[in-house]
């Protein structure tokens, strides 16, 4: 077993996996990592199952001390890194010798980074998963939802691969510009005005300040639903709900399972992943697909995760 | 009945059964819920029920969403309700009292009705449980009779004690963990509503149906519940 010592951290730096199944109709939440991609690829990197667990670290303040010498990979958001001062760009795996400090300290591009472990970071599992849901008092180190705190120690148990990699070039997810969001067409989308729907495809949207795990709001022209009031009813991951202000709310891992605004859809897995790399202010538009075609970019897209 | 599949996400599903929330809804979405999970089986992540629908999220990986639509519509195209698929009753205790339940007054006052027989009609009923959310464990119950039903409050309290039993408009439901809520409050239960050593980890699962039972302080202590004040814990 190796270890790593948490030196500092924050409220935003938890420790994730691909979520918790099968219980929705619970009222218990997803959660799991808001970017599902870099996850996969920091666990692809060290050769792990994709949904082994890792830690999230959300804009910065992370930094752990390494106990034992250990390989671990990091991809998604590049946080500025450094290990013992000296720059580590995101998705590649490598090396920490004992003693040496991996520190996270500002977002230079993107928001949210995953540290993995060989064979994922120790944690029990609670329904499932070690997903760290603050809220619901589910997964964590401790299974109780808490935040990484400072102090804590990070254990993982998988052989370390002896091979050092990175992620092919042409693989490397774009956080730069102003991303194209697709957007699954969903059973609303007609009850929205026709200068609403040209609005919400053809206008250059804000991401708000008012972003966390549950939902990111972004600003712009108001949309005006027409329909009928709605009853509650499950809320899908990704799901663009407008609530009576026309702001549209996108909703993320750790959103409440039902609810009753209507929708005009749902982003894709892979808007959504880009999506959760945003900072507040940065700008998004959304683009209209049709839920086979989105399907299929999926299935096409997970099949990268294949190649060893 | 008019039965719609609509598209709510790349792998998910909706199946509409109903317009209007019914008790009458319940032996159907039952059926429903079991049926989809037999046809599904192992490629069904979530299904998520709520008052009028069911929410299928599907494996990616292993169905399209036109072999998803399929599944769908061979589970439900022989579907009636059957005594096999009704829910558990449960009774839950509840300690009806000012201190931990303020809003008796308040509904006391609306329906002209005196406290005690506010808490008697409250009881009176079975309720439906017709979907669970908010909180892992929290199960929106109905319909309370109509002299009971009460808006919410304007300004939601930031902090319910756990087990506070509640009303809003024509539904009640009991706060498995200290959370904000916005619900009127009338008792507390000292029954455990979510339990992640239990099996099925909720004690009420869509389709169940809950009677309250008045107990006095005493039997609520006795039965575990916590009497500190609504104030108190804010």
């Amino acid at each position: 077993m190796s270890r790593l010592m948490i030196e500092a951290s924050t409220a935003l730096c938890l420790l994730q996996d691909a979520g918790r199944f099968g219980v929705r109709h619970l009222g218990v939440t997803q959660g799991g990592a808001a970017d599902w991609r870099s996850m996969s690829w920091a666990n692809w990197l060290l050769g792990n199952g994709l949904d082994a667990s890792v830690i999230e670290i959300t804009l910065g303040g992370f930094t752990v001390v390494a106990e034992d010498d250990c390989v671990l990979a990091l991809a998604g958001a590049d946080l500025g890194a450094q290990v013992d001062g000296e720059a580590l760009a995101p998705w590649r795996s490598f090396r920490l010798h004992k003693g040496q400090r991996l520190q996270f300290t500002r977002p230079l591009l993107g928001a949210r980074a995953y540290l993995a472990a060989p064979g994922g970071f120790d944690a029990p599992k609670v329904l499932g998963s070690s997903a760290t849901v603050v809220r619901e008092e589910l997964g964590g180190l401790d299974g109780m939802g808490h935040a990484l705190g400072k102090g804590a120690s990070l254990s993982y148990s998988g052989n370390s691969l002896v091979l050092l990699r990175e992620l092919p070039g042409q693989w490397v997810p774009d956080f730069t510009g102003e991303p194209l969001l697709d957007l699954v067409l969903g059973a609303q989308i007609g009850e929205f005005g026709g200068q609403s729907l040209f609005d919400a495809f053809n206008s250059v949207w804000s991401i708000d300040s008012r972003a966390d795990r549950m939902g990111i709001r972004l600003l712009g022209a108001a949309l005006q639903y027409q329909g009928q009031p709605m009853i509650s009813e499950g809320i899908p991951l990704g799901a663009v709900q407008v609530p009576p202000d026309g702001q549209p709310i996108v909703l993320l891992n750790d959103r409440q399972t039902i609810g009753g605004y209507p929708r005009l859809g749902a982003l894709t897995p892979l808007a959504l992943a880009r999506l959760a790399q945003c900072l507040p202010g940065a700008k998004v538009r959304l683009r209209p697909v049709v839920q086979e075609m989105a399907h299929r970019e999926q299935v096409e897209y997970l099949q990268r995760f294949t190649h060893r | 009945m008019k039965l719609r599949v609509e598209v709510v996400a790349l792998d998910c599903l909706m199946v509409r059964l109903f317009d209007e929330i019914a008790e009458t809804n319940m032996p159907w979405m039952l059926a429903a819920s079991e049926s989809l999970r037999a046809a599904f089986a192992g490629h069904l992540i979530d299904l998520v029920p709520s008052y009028t629908t069911l929410m299928v999220h599907y494996d990616l990986n292993a169905l399209s969403p036109a072999q998803a639509r399929e599944l769908i519509a061979l589970a439900l195209i022989d579907l009636s309700p059957n005594a096999r698929t009704r829910g558990t009753c449960h009774v839950l205790p509840v300690w009806y009292d000012l201190s931990v339940g303020p809003e008796l007054s308040l509904l006391s006052q609306r329906s002209g009705l005196a406290v005690e027989e506010v808490i008697r009609r409250h009881c009176e009923r079975e309720y439906q449980v017709f979907a669970l959310g908010f909180a892992p464990g929290f199960a929106f119950m109905g319909l309370v009779e109509e002299v009971l039903a009460a808006p919410r409050l304007n300004t939601p309290r930031k902090k319910v004690a756990a087990g506070s039993v509640g009303i809003a408009e024509r539904q009640t439901a009991a706060y498995p963990v200290v959370s904000p809520g916005g619900w009127n409050l009338i008792g507390r239960t000292p029954t455990k509503l979510f339990d992640r050593n239990r099996d099925g980890y909720s004690l009420m699962q869509p389709g169940d149906t809950v009677r309250f039972e008045a107990v006095g302080h005493a039997e609520f202590i006795n039965l575990g519940g916590d009497d500190t004040p609504l104030e108190a814990q804010a």
